[in-house]
């Protein structure tokens, strides 16, 4: 699996005290992993800092809210780490 | 301070966007019931109002560089810790600075001195949303009148 999403999965791990075998590519952070929203803003404060970026999370909240996405798009694991790879693609930084 | 309306900064008496800090000052009010309580006969100032008077600068400082478009609302405490006694009429030195501002929250990093003493430093966490109401936002913009924010800063930042 990606680079990426070791990453991330560390973070989750570390920040949330989930063991690390219980996070794969197909967890859902939310409905899986138990994660809440305040947990996910210390795992967004940690994605921003390992990767350089700004996870858009107000924008993916108000797309979910207007139904123009579903949280799957986001917060499965292997979809957020690659909206990740986007987010490093897009402001040129070495992924 | 005013305790009793849960306001504990008395001004801003500094604020840089440019850096992204601020500086206030509050005194701890020579009297109140808190002290009372909070221990009779050896008055100090609760250590979670110190957190709270930390969070409600950092809280400003954010709402400047937001332009008052976003309210930050207390989230977490990261770590603190609560160096040294407070008690009644001293007069604080608060200072915050932005950590990381991300989408929807914002950290900071926020001290208290007394005297250039480090009394007490905090990691803070605000979630950032949308006022809840236009009174609210107006409400605001009142108390910030009433502590000196400085609003042409914004027209500058």
């Amino acid at each position: 699996m990606s680079s990426t999403f070791d990453t991330v999965a560390n973070i989750i791990s570390e920040t949330c005290d989930i063991e690390r075998e219980k996070i794969t590519p197909e967890s859902h952070a939310i409905d899986d992993l138990g994660i809440d929203s305040l947990d996910f803003l210390d795992i967004a404060f940690a994605i921003d800092k390992a990767f350089g970026i700004k996870l858009p999370l107000e924008q993916w909240t108000q797309e979910v809210n207007d139904g123009k996405a579903s949280t799957e798009q986001y917060f499965v694991l292997k979809n957020l780490s690659a909206r990740i790879d986007d987010l490093i693609a897009a402001k040129g930084a070495p992924a | 301070m005013r305790l009793e309306y849960f306001l504990l900064i008395d001004r801003i008496a500094d604020l840089n966007l440019a850096d992204r800090t601020i500086r206030t000052d509050a005194t701890v009010p020579t009297s109140s019931t808190i002290f009372e309580g909070h221990f009779p006969g050896y008055p100090l100032m609760p250590g979670v109002l110190l957190i709270e008077t930390m969070a409600q600068t950092s809280g400003w400082l954010i709402i400047a560089l937001t332009k008052f478009t976003r309210m930050p609302f207390f989230a977490a405490v990261n770590e603190a810790k609560l160096r040294s006694f407070v008690t009644p009429g001293q007069k604080l030195d608060v200072t915050a600075s932005i950590e990381h501002e991300g989408s929807g929250f914002a950290r900071t990093r926020a001290e208290i001195r007394h005297d250039g003493k480090l009394i007490c430093n905090a990691g803070l966490t605000f979630r950032l949303v949308e006022f809840p109401s236009p009174d609210f936002r107006v409400n605001m913009e009142k108390v910030a009148r009433e502590i000196a924010f400085p609003m042409e800063a914004l027209a500058h930042g």
